[in-house]
């Protein structure tokens, strides 16, 4: 606090050499690394989505082979889930916040964590390997014995990209673990940490005692196609379901690993944009420890149409319903802060109404999903990609955006031109909507996922999808346009630009490597403001 | 059970758009109601509520609860076959569906059914695994290379309906698409004899039951090396192990791919394996054959 405005020395003009950037242990650099990396997967795996969109605009397979349109769907899904959605919030925002928002230096283990992101460039390089020499077409779910026994695409390369970016999710996970436990600033005890720490906490579980699962299940794939063990083909003794199994074991919960930190990003968002502290900071708090434990004994809910028993469908069901639960508290809480607020219409505030407004029509369609009655009419179709795309790209890439933009003036130390930015919110929210809704619909009536050529009565839906993808890609280049353009030509943002509480705002924008001047000492709660605040614009 | 199924979807259709429009509206009213008046403005110092955090977490659970309950007494319904169906056996393959009808019919990617008739069908796949789906019937059940899978529906109404593959299998999974067509039971009849049959599925099974010689050692007259296959389906065996298993069709697959596995008391393993020696269609020809085979008045089944 006692820094001027314009520190002379911060962590981006602290050495402007490539060494000084590839062989840094600051957190902060190390999450605009991977800001660069989920960036560039992003945008691969955005362009997948292009061409599948434009495919299906007609209804027979016209624009590329069935061949090619299956490599498409299963790159796309393979780059956004593994390579953009799991460690977008956590490795770019977490790193960035987890130490500066405990009044830390740095994370526990820097080293580590610059090597977290070299495993990441490494497993994606193979992922991206298996993409350019042929590509893969088994589904992001790799079910077995297809993707033992009759794929003939690259299914070794991919698996071992995804087998090697696991680690880095398990050391980031357990970097910040280690930090939150030992690193917190004096007086900074857990029930005053901001929101945003408990979701990264409880994600950083999911990612330790997850990622291992299907780091083994692929192995099994790989072994099983080279070796031709009987794990899952059941023409030598296997089971193929058992892979959708320990697939699913993990692959549920890492839906929370996507979803909960755009959870904590919200409560950030919304307590910045109302000024008062989040309703039910506990109960926010426990929510999300709650969706990290029972995240893990739902993953059979993907299988009631896989010859799963009866009984354990019923069991799956009800504790599927049970999740739900500490989700819906999480908006109710939400909804709550904003009552007697002083509500902001600043971008990080749009994003937060839209992630509110489209998590909640996510989580509601979940709750056709545990019904296994109709789950069995509407799983394997676009109702099921309608769903979790409303979770994973309305929920999470929402809260990432919205994140992305609260903290932008801290991490660049820039102003974004407000009034682009709240234009491509509008054009998102839009775009999103009108590509995902009709999918509700087109799934409903029958139309199965993974389908390279469609029925004709169906192609009206389908348009309107195109459309709204068409929408929606414009609404994310927008952005790369004028943050890149803030970098150099936006106005100074100040120490707090949003007159929020938080020790991030404490410290000036962009923070010194050291993060704070001096060591600070928590005597307040989370979300603690004064009768008025002031915001520090240069 | 459609009607069922869309009865319990408009339900929770409902509840979604209550919801939806509760969090939307009130999102919506608070954002302009308290929109900030001030820069240095700040909101009220509230830190929340027991009454309200109790009451919206009781609330969905309730509500869910009763969601759970009702999806769960349909599945149930859906699960369980009634006892007098249509039976007919499936086999999916990259890329296309088998249907195999008792009296001998074959089709492929066209399945010819009666109205109003429960119709049950054993499916399996030769090779990957495949999901027959039937969006007008709200009808689907992944088809497993391995396994026998029941799924079973009756149409209420004549027409065509659509029928994909919504487990994705390969290259041209979309194309593994096919018809439903339901007819009047009458039609049905001069559908059914019109075909160029070769005789029901159980006497293509006979025949192949000689021509692999298992009746060398299966013999009704209980004085074969192997059991007495006549008036044994359905009915329940002892193993040497001492187990218990009912013979259904996964037993009898089992039996006839890989013998040794469960040997019933009394009889020794020396049945060779006939794994890759038959086919799928095969297999469920054999199957309906020992189906077919009546308990004979002097024999009882060991």
């Amino acid at each position: 606090m006692s820094t001027v405005l314009q520190p002379p020395r911060h962590y981006l003009n602290d050495g402007y050499g490539v060494r000084s950037w590839l062989l840094t242990r600051d957190h902060k650099r190390i999450a605009l690394l991977y800001l660069a990396g989920v960036t560039f997967f992003f945008f691969v795996g955005g362009a997948m989505a292009v061409l599948i969109r434009l495919e299906l605009a007609t209804p027979p397979g016209d624009l590329v082979t069935d061949e090619t349109y299956n490599k498409l769907f299963t790159m796309h899904g393979v780059m956004m889930v593994f390579f953009f959605l799991i460690p977008a919030i956590p490795s770019v925002l977490g790193n960035f916040l987890v130490p500066i928002m405990i009044g830390a230096k740095d994370l526990a283990f820097p080293k580590i964590n610059l090597l977290s992101w070299y495993i990441y460039v490494v497993g994606g390089l193979f992922t991206l390997y298996a993409l350019i020499s042929g590509g893969l077409d088994t589904g992001w779910t790799f079910y077995t014995p297809f993707s033992t026994v009759a794929s003939t695409t690259n299914v070794i390369p991919a698996a071992l990209g995804i087998f090697i970016t696991g680690f880095s999710s398990i050391l980031t996970g357990l970097n910040f673990i280690v930090t939150i436990h030992r690193m917190r600033a004096p007086g900074m005890t857990w029930f005053r940490m901001p929101l945003f720490l408990w979701s990264t906490y409880a994600t950083s579980l999911i990612n330790v005692l997850g990622t291992p699962v299907i780091a083994i299940t692929l192995l099994l794939v790989a072994a099983e196609r080279v070796f031709h063990f009987g794990f899952f083909n059941p023409a030598v003794g296997g089971d193929p379901v058992l892979f959708q199994h320990l697939f699913w074991f993990y692959s549920h919960p890492a839906v929370y690993i996507m979803v909960l930190p755009a959870m904590g990003v919200v409560s950030e968002l919304v307590a910045a944009g109302c000024r008062k502290p989040v309703f039910g900071y506990s109960f926010v708090a426990f929510a999300s420890l709650a969706i990290a434990v029972l995240g893990f004994l739902v993953w059979g809910h993907h299988m009631f149409v896989a010859g799963e028993s009866v009984y354990s469908a019923l069991i799956f069901s009800l504790l599927s319903f049970l999740v739900a639960i500490p989700s819906a508290v999480k908006v109710f809480n939400w909804t709550a802060t904003m009552y007697k607020g002083s509500v902001s219409w600043e971008t990080p505030m749009l994003y937060a109404y839209g992630f509110i407004g489209l998590f909640t029509i996510g989580g509601l369609t979940g709750l056709f999903l545990a019904a296994i009655a109709v789950d069995v009419h509407v799983t394997d179709t676009y109702f099921i990609v309608a769903h979790f795309h409303y979770i994973m790209v309305g929920g999470t890439i929402m809260g990432y955006l919205g994140g992305l933009h609260y903290w932008w003036p801290k991490i660049s130390g820039r102003l974004y031109n407000e009034g682009l930015a709240k234009l491509s919110a509008g054009i998102i929210f839009i775009g999103f909507n009108l590509t995902f809704f009709p999918q509700f619909v087109v799934g409903y009536l029958g139309m199965p996922r993974r389908y390279h050529a469609y029925p004709p009565e169906f192609q009206v839906l389908n348009v309107l999808s195109s459309a709204g993808a068409s929408i929606l890609g414009v609404g994310y280049l927008i952005p790369m346009v004028y943050l890149m353009w803030s970098l150099r030509y936006g106005r100074l943002a100040g120490s707090n630009p949003w007159g929020a509480v938080g020790l991030e705002w404490t410290t000036s924008s962009p923070p010194p490597t050291e993060n704070f001047a001096e060591t600070p000492h928590v005597t307040w709660d989370a979300y603690e403001y004064p009768a008025a605040v002031e915001t520090h614009v240069a | 059970m459609a009607a069922r199924v869309d009865a319990l979807y408009f339900f929770l259709l409902a509840i979604a758009i209550f919801f939806g429009l509760l969090i939307a509206g009130l999102i919506v009213y608070y954002a302009v109601k308290f929109r900030r008046r001030s820069p240095n403005a700040v909101g009220a110092r509230i830190h929340g509520g027991m009454l309200l955090e109790v009451t919206w977490s009781v609330v969905p659970l309730l509500i869910t609860m009763v969601i759970f309950v009702w999806g769960a007494s349909v599945y149930f319904a859906m699960a369980r076959p009634p006892d007098e169906t249509l039976n007919i056996y499936v086999v999916g393959k990259q890329w296309m569906w088998k249907f195999q009808h008792l009296d001998g019919q074959r089709e492929i990617n066209e399945l010819h059914v009666p109205v109003g008739r429960p119709v049950k069908l054993i499916t399996t796949s030769e090779d990957v695994i495949h999901d027959f789906f039937v969006p007008a019937f709200r009808v689907k059940a992944d088809v497993l290379p391995g396994r026998y899978v029941t799924i079973w529906f009756q149409p209420t109404r004549p027409g065509r309906y659509h029928l994909f593959c919504a487990e994705y299998c390969g290259t041209r999974h979309s194309g593994m698409v096919g018809e439903v067509v339901v007819m009047e039971p009458n039609e049905y009849e001069t559908w059914l004899s019109g075909g160029a049959a070769e005789g029901s599925l159980a006497s293509a099974g006979a025949r192949l039951f000689q021509d692999l010689a298992c009746n060398t050692c299966h013999r009704p007259d209980a004085q074969g090396r192997g059991p007495v296959l006549e008036g044994l389906f359905g009915k329940t065996v002892t193993l040497q192990s001492g187990e218990t298993v009912t013979v259904d069709e996964a037993y009898v697959r089992e039996s006839i791919l890989t013998p040794s596995a469960k040997i019933t008391a009394g009889f020794q393993p020396i049945m060779p394996t006939f794994q890759g020696l038959v086919t799928e269609e095969q297999l469920l020809a054999l199957i309906e054959y020992v189906k077919s085979l009546q308990a004979q008045p002097q024999v009882t089944a060991k």
